[in-house]
C-alpha cells in the first residue's frame, strides 16, 4: 500500500517535471523555430547556443517587478494566473504516457490515473482554463483585458462544443471512454487518424483555438488588444499566463498523440502492445513523448506562417462548419460501424 | 471606384492550400543563410554623415565654439537641448565672443538624432558624430551635461574662425566642412 | 475732426489727416514703410533713409485744374529721386508706390550700406529675435557681402550707465536714443563723434544718463546696440511668452507687457497706450520686478503651532477650517489691506473684514512725468470698495490698547510690537515680513505676474492684467483665498468682478472682458485720493 503509494508520487512528480521542462524548452523551441523561419539566428548567448536561456528567463521573471495595478480586483486579478496554469497539470493525469513499465516485479502503469471517463475528465478540466482568461480580463478592470475575456470565453467555449463533438467518432470505435483503452486499441489494431481523418482536422483546428495560439490567438492579439488578458500582468504572474498557454498546448499534442497517433505505440513489434519487459516500456514513453514534440512543433510552425483569423471568421468556422462537420461525421461513422459490425 | 472582388474556388475558400504553402515556404527558411550581425562583438560599418548623438565640438585653439545663441535650443524637435547662457569667462583681448553656455545639457533619451541643431547652428559648434549606443542605469546620466558633451565632440578641425580671424582662416586649413579630420562634400541642401 | 486730404497708397485711396507723415498714412490701410529712424514719438530726423518712397503730384495745368489723361484720370508727375516716407506729409492727389521695383532697389541698397560694417554678431547679440535689421535684412538683404574689406571696429560691450551696455558696432545711426534723451527724458547727454563709417555713438565727456527713463533707449534702439545690462544673455526674446500687464509700482499704472519663460520673469517692457503711457515707463517701475522670483516666496499656508513652537505647514482646507472657525469666534475683527491689492480682493476684504479696515498708504517722489507720489498702483480701488477710510490710525490704536485683538493683513507689514499684542493675527502675503514671522496663519498670495485683476490709476482708469506664470508651490491668487474664508462660491475672477459691477455703481455694466487691453475711464464722484496721513505711515512702518 505504502509502496503504491509512493510510485504515484514518483509518478506525479516525474510527469510534472518532465512536463515543465518540456514546456520551458517549448518557449524555447519556439524562439529558435520562428527566429530560423525568419533567417535570424535566435538566442544563443546564455549557454552553449544559447540552451541556458529558459534558465535566464525563469530567474528574469521571478526577480522582475511585480506590479499590482491599483484598480484592478486584488483576490481575482491573483487567482487568475493560477487558474489558467493549474489546469493543464491536472489534465496530464489520465494521458498514458507509457504502457507499463515493469521494475523489479512490479509493473508501474504509464498513466497516473486510469480513470475510465478519461476524456470526459480532460475536457471537465481542461475547460476549466477558460475562467483563469475571462477572470484575468475582468478583474483587470481596463479595457483591453475586458475584450480579451470577453472574446476568450466566447471562443473558447465555441471550441470546446467542436473539441467534445470530434472526438465521437473515436470512442464509437475504440469502444471505450478510457484513454489507455483507445491507446491500446490503436496499437493492436491502426492508428485511428487512418480512419477518423475529418476528426483529426477538427479537433487540430479545435485544438488551436482551445489553446489561444496563432491564427485564433483573438483573445491576447497583440495589434489590437495589446495583449489582450494579460495586459496588466507582470512578472511571475505574467509568466503563469505564457506557461499555462505552453501547457495547454502540450495536454492538447499529448492528447491528439493519444487519441489519433497511437499514444505510446509503434506499429510494429514489440512495441505494439503493453509492455512486458522495462526497456520496451521505457522505449514507448520516448516514443510517446517524441510524438508529442511534433505537434508542438506543428503549433510552432503554423503561428509563424499563418495571421490571425478575422472574429467573426473564427466563429462562423466553430459554428457553422465545424460542429455541422462533427455531427454529420459521427452520424457517418455509427452508420458504417453499424454495417461493420452486421 | 469599384475593385471586383475576385472569385474563390472551392479550395481557395477553405484557405488549406494556401496554409500548406506558407507553410512550406516557412519551413525551407529553416536552414536558410542567417543575417543576423552579432553585435556588440561585431560593429556597424557607420557610413560618413552618420548622424549619432550630438556633441558640441572645440575649435583648433581649444575653445568652445558654442556661444549659446539658443538657435538649437529653439528648433529641437523634441526639447531636448536646455542651454543656460551666461557670459564667457576667458575673454581674451582680441575676442569678441561675449557669450558661452553656462551648461548644455542634452536629454540623450529625448533626442531623435533629427540633425536640426547641426543644421541651424551659426557657429558649426554642434555635430550629431558617431557614438550610438546611449546607455545608463538612471535618467540622469542620460541628461549629458557641457563637459561630457564636449568629450564626445573633441576638436573640430574646420574652417570656421570667425571669431578669432574675422574672415581668412590660418594658412592650411581645409576649406569647407570637415568630418573626422577630412573634408566632406555637403550636398546642397534640398528644398 | 481736422482738415483731411485724400490720396493714393499702392493703388488704395486713403484719407489721412492733414500734416500726417507718409509711413503713418500708409499705415492706415496696412501697408507697412520699412523704417529705422522714425519713431511716432520723436522728432523726425531722416537719417537711415529706409523709408523711401515713390511719390508723384498730379500734373496741374495753367488753371491749377489737375490735368486729365487720355483715360481721364489725371496726370501724375512722379518725382524724379525717391522721397523719404518719414518727412513726406500727406498731400492732395498724392500718389504713393511703397514696393515698385525702383523701392525695392533702394532698400536694398540701403540694408547693403547698413551691414557693411555691422558686425553680425546674431548669435550673441539680445536683440536677435526682435531686431529690425535682421527683418528687414530678410526682407531686403542680399543673403552675402560684396565687402571684402575689413571692417570698422568699434568699442564693444561698452557701459553707457550701470543698466545699460552700449555696443558701437552694432549701431546704425539712427539717433533715436540721441533724441530720446533730449526730448522726453530731458537730459541732452548722447551724440555722434566722428565722421562717415566711424562715426560712433556716445556720451558727452564726463556725463552719462541719469534720470529715471534711461532703459527706454534700448526699446526703441531698432538694433542690439543697447541693450540692458540685467537683462543680458538671460535669454533669448523667442522663448519668452508675452502677457499683457500692468505695472504695480505707482498710481500711473503704466502698460506694461511681461516676458516670461517657465514660471520665470525675465523682463518688463512698456506697451503703448496713449491715455497713459504713451509707449514708455520709468525705470524704478520696470525694473522693480525680481521679488516675483525671489527664493524666499511663502508657498504653503502655515500656522503658528503651538505645540511645535514653529511653524507648521497646512493644506488649504484645513487652514481655511481653522481661520473661519477661528474668526467666527472673534468679536471685532480689522483689517490693513494694501493700496497694491487688486480691485476685486479689495472688494473681497472689505466684505469678510467688515468697517474696520484701511490701506497702508505708500508714497515717494513724483518726477512730473510718468511715477506719482503714491506709489500703490490701486488706491482709487481701495477708494471705490471703500477699503481706503483713514482708519489705520485707529486701527493701531485699537491694537496698542488691547481693544482690537483680531487683525486680517493683506499684503502688508505690521510692527512686531503691535503683532504680539494680538490674539488673532492673519497674514496674505508673497514674501516673508515681520507680519508673517509674528502671524498666527500666514497664507501665501500671488504678485501681480501670477493672477488676474483690476487696478485703478490715480485718474480712475480702469485696467486689466494677466497672469504670466503659475504660482510657487501651493499658493493661490488672494481672491481664492478671501473666497474660501468668505465661504463664497466665485469659481472665477470673472465672478467676483460681476458681484462687484452690481454692488459698486461706478463699475456698472463693466466686465473684465469690456475693459479691454487699453483700460476704460470710470466716472467716480468723489474727491481725488486723499492726501496721505503722515502719522499712520509713520506707525505702520
Ligand atoms: S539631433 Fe534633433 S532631437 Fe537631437 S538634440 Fe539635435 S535637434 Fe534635438
Ligand atoms: S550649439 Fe550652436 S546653435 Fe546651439 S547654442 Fe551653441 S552656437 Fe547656438
Ligand atoms: S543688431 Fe540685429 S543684426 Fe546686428 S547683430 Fe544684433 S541681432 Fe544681429
Ligand atoms: S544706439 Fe541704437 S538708437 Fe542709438 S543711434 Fe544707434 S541704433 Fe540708433
Ligand atoms: S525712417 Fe525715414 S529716414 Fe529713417
Amino acid at each position: 500500500m505504502m509502496l503504491e503509494l509512493l510510485g504515484h508520487l514518483i509518478k506525479i512528480a516525474a510527469v510534472i517535471g518532465v512536463m515543465l521542462g518540456f514546456v520551458a524548452y517549448t518557449v524555447m523551441l519556439e524562439r529558435w523555430a520562428c527566429a530560423w523561419m525568419q533567417d535570424r539566428i535566435g538566442p544563443n548567448r546564455v549557454g552553449p547556443f544559447g540552451v541556458l536561456q529558459p534558465l535566464a528567463d525563469g530567474l528574469k521573471f521571478i526577480f522582475k517587478e511585480d506590479v499590482l495595478p491599483h484598480h484592478v480586483n486584488k483576490v481575482y486579478f491573483c487567482i487568475a494566473p493560477v487558474v489558467t496554469m493549474i489546469p493543464g497539470l491536472i489534465a496530464m493525469a489520465v494521458i498514458p504516457w507509457g504502457s507499463n513499465l515493469p521494475i523489479a516485479g512490479h509493473v508501474i502503469k504509464g498513466v497516473i490515473a486510469d480513470l475510465n471517463v478519461g476524456i470526459l475528465f480532460i475536457f471537465a478540466i481542461s475547460s476549466l482554463g477558460v475562467y483563469g482568461i475571462v477572470l484575468a480580463g475582468w478583474a483587470s478592470n481596463s479595457k483591453y483585458p475586458f475584450l480579451g475575456g470577453i472574446r476568450s470565453s466566447a471562443q473558447m467555449i465555441s471550441y470546446e462544443v467542436c473539441l467534445g463533438l470530434s472526438v465521437v467518432p473515436v470512442f464509437m470505435q475504440a469502444g471505450s471512454l478510457n484513454l489507455m483503452k483507445v491507446v491500446e486499441y490503436q496499437a493492436a489494431h491502426t492508428w485511428l487518424v487512418l480512419c477518423q481523418p475529418l476528426s483529426f482536422f477538427i479537433f487540430l483546428v479545435s485544438a488551436f483555438a482551445e489553446t489561444n495560439r496563432t491564427p485564433f490567438d483573438l483573445p491576447e492579439a497583440e495589434q489590437e488588444l495589446v495583449g489582450g488578458y494579460h495586459t496588466e500582468y507582470s512578472s511571475m504572474k505574467f509568466a503563469m499566463f505564457f506557461l499555462g498557454e505552453y501547457a495547454a498546448m502540450f495536454v492538447q499534442s499529448a492528447l491528439m498523440v493519444t487519441l489519433f497517433f497511437g499514444g505510446w505505440s509503434l506499429p510494429f513489434a514489440p512495441f505494439n502492445a503493453p509492455a512486458t519487459e522495462l526497456w520496451v516500456g521505457a522505449v514507448q514513453i520516448g516514443v510517446f513523448l517524441a510524438k508529442v514534440v511534433c505537434f508542438l512543433f506543428l503549433f510552432i510552425w503554423v503561428r509563424w506562417t499563418i495571421p490571425r483569423f478575422r472574429y467573426d471568421q473564427l466563429m462562423a468556422l466553430g459554428w457553422k462548419i465545424f460542429i455541422p462537420l462533427t455531427i454529420v461525421n459521427i452520424l457517418l461513422v455509427a452508420v458504417v460501424l453499424a454495417l461493420v459490425a452486421k | 471606384m469599384q475593385v471586383q472582388r475576385p472569385k474563390l474556388t472551392f479550395w481557395e475558400r477553405t484557405y488549406i492550400p494556401q496554409i500548406l504553402k506558407g507553410m512550406w515556404i516557412t519551413i525551407r527558411h529553416l536552414p536558410m543563410k542567417k543575417f543576423t550581425r552579432m553585435y556588440p562583438e561585431e560593429k556597424p560599418k557607420l557610413l560618413g554623415d552618420y548622424r549619432g548623438a550630438p556633441t558640441l565640438v572645440k575649435d583648433p585653439e581649444g575653445r568652445v565654439k558654442c556661444v549659446s545663441c539658443q538657435l538649437c535650443e529653439f528648433v529641437c524637435p523634441p526639447k531636448a537641448i536646455r542651454i543656460t547662457p551666461g557670459f564667457r569667462a576667458d575673454q581674451a583681448f582680441d575676442s569678441n565672443v561675449e557669450k558661452e553656455p553656462k551648461e548644455f545639457e542634452i536629454d540623450m533619451l529625448r533626442c531623435i538624432y533629427c540633425g536640426y541643431c547641426e543644421e541651424v547652428c551659426p557657429e558649426e559648434a554642434i555635430f550629431l558624430k558617431n557614438d550610438f549606443a546611449i546607455t545608463g542605469y538612471k535618467r540622469e546620466e542620460l541628461r549629458f551635461n557641457k563637459q561630457k558633451l564636449l568629450e564626445l565632440g573633441g576638436v573640430q578641425p574646420d574652417s570656421i574662425w570667425k571669431w578669432k580671424y574675422k574672415g581668412a582662416p590660418p594658412p592650411g586649413t581645409p576649406i569647407g566642412p570637415v568630418r573626422d579630420g577630412k573634408p566632406v562634400e555637403k550636398k546642397a541642401a534640398g528644398h | 475732426m481736422a482738415e483731411t486730404v485724400k490720396l493714393t497708397i499702392d493703388g488704395k485711396e486713403v484719407v489721412a489727416p492733414k500734416g500726417m507723415n507718409l509711413i503713418e498714412a500708409a499705415k492706415l490701410v496696412g501697408i507697412e514703410v520699412p523704417h529705422y529712424c522714425y519713431h511716432p514719438k520723436l522728432t523726425i530726423a531722416g537719417n537711415c533713409r529706409m523709408c523711401l518712397v515713390d511719390t508723384g503730384m498730379p500734373k496741374l495745368d495753367k488753371d491749377k485744374k489737375p490735368e486729365l489723361g487720355p483715360d481721364g484720370k489725371p496726370v501724375i508727375m512722379f518725382a524724379p529721386k525717391l522721397a523719404i516716407g518719414c518727412n513726406t506729409t500727406v498731400a492732395e492727389g498724392m500718389v504713393v508706390h511703397t514696393r515698385t521695383p525702383k523701392v525695392q532697389k533702394a532698400r536694398e541698397g540701403v540694408m547693403e550700406f547698413l551691414l557693411i560694417n555691422h558686425p553680425l554678431d546674431c548669435p550673441i547679440c539680445d536683440q536677435a529675435g526682435e531686431c529690425r535689421l535682421q527683418e528687414f535684412s530678410v526682407d531686403y538683404g542680399k543673403g552675402e557681402s560684396r565687402f571684402v574689406e575689413e571692417k570698422v571696429h568699434k568699442p564693444k560691450q561698452t557701459k553707457l550707465n550701470a543698466k545699460i551696455t552700449l555696443d558701437d558696432e552694432r549701431c546704425i545711426l539712427c539717433s533715436r536714443c540721441i533724441r530720446f534723451m533730449k526730448e522726453v527724458a530731458g537730459q541732452d547727454c548722447l551724440g555722434f563723434v566722428n565722421r562717415g563709417s566711424y562715426s560712433t555713438l556716445t556720451c558727452y565727456p564726463g556725463q552719462e544718463p541719469k534720470t529715471n527713463y534711461d532703459l527706454n533707449i534700448v526699446d526703441i534702439c531698432p538694433v542690439g546696440a543697447l541693450t540692458q545690462t540685467d537683462f543680458r544673455f538671460e535669454q533669448r526674446v523667442w522663448f519668452l511668452k508675452e502677457t499683457k500687464s500692468v505695472c504695480p509700482n505707482c498710481s500711473t499704472g503704466c502698460n506694461t507687457v511681461l516676458w516670461s519663460r517657465e514660471g520665470v520673469v525675465y523682463r518688463q517692457t512698456p506697451r503703448d497706450n496713449d491715455a497713459v503711457n504713451q509707449c514708455w515707463m520709468c525705470d524704478y517701475g520696470r525694473l522693480n520686478f525680481k521679488f516675483i522670483n525671489d527664493p524666499t516666496r511663502l508657498t504653503s499656508p502655515s500656522v503658528k503651532s503651538a505645540v511645535y513652537g514653529e511653524r507648521v505647514n497646512l493644506t488649504w482646507l484645513e487652514a481655511t477650517r481653522q481661520i473661519t472657525g477661528k474668526l467666527k469666534a472673534a468679536g471685532t475683527i480689522a483689517g490693513i489691506a494694501s493700496g497694491r491689492a487688486t480691485t476685486e480682493e479689495l472688494f473681497l476684504f472689505k466684505k469678510l473684514v467688515g468697517d474696520l479696515v484701511d490701506i497702508v498708504p505708500h508714497t515717494g517722489e513724483a518726477d512730473g512725468k510718468l511715477l506719482q507720489a503714491d506709489r500703490n498702483p490701486n488706491t482709487a480701488g481701495a477708494k471705490l470698495t471703500g477699503c481706503a477710510t483713514g482708519k489705520l490710525p485707529e486701527i493701531l490704536e485699537g491694537i496698542k490698547a488691547g481693544k482690537v485683538k483680531t487683525l486680517i493683513v493683506l499684503g502688508e507689514d505690521l510692527d512686531e510690537e503691535l503683532a504680539k499684542k494680538l490674539e488673532l493675527l492673519v497674514v496674505i502675503d508673497t514674501l516673508p515680513t515681520k507680519a508673517t514671522e509674528h502671524a498666527n496663519y500666514v497664507l501665501p498670495g500671488t504678485t501681480f505676474a501670477e493672477k488676474r485683476g483690476t487696478f485703478i490709476n490715480g485718474k480712475n482708469r480702469l485696467q486689466r492684467f494677466n497672469a504670466a506664470i503659475p504660482p510657487v508651490g501651493i499658493a493661490r491668487p488672494e481672491w481664492q483665498t478671501l473666497t474660501a474664508l468668505l465661504g463664497a462660491s466665485y469659481a472665477a475672477i470673472e465672478d467676483v468682478f460681476a458681484d462687484m459691477a452690481r454692488t459698486l455703481p461706478a463699475l456698472a455694466g463693466l466686465n473684465l472682458s469690456k475693459i479691454g487691453d487699453l483700460g476704460v475711464e470710470l466716472k467716480i464722484e468723489q474727491p481725488a485720493v486723499q492726501p496721505v496721513s503722515q502719522a499712520a505711515e509713520a506707525v505702520a512702518k
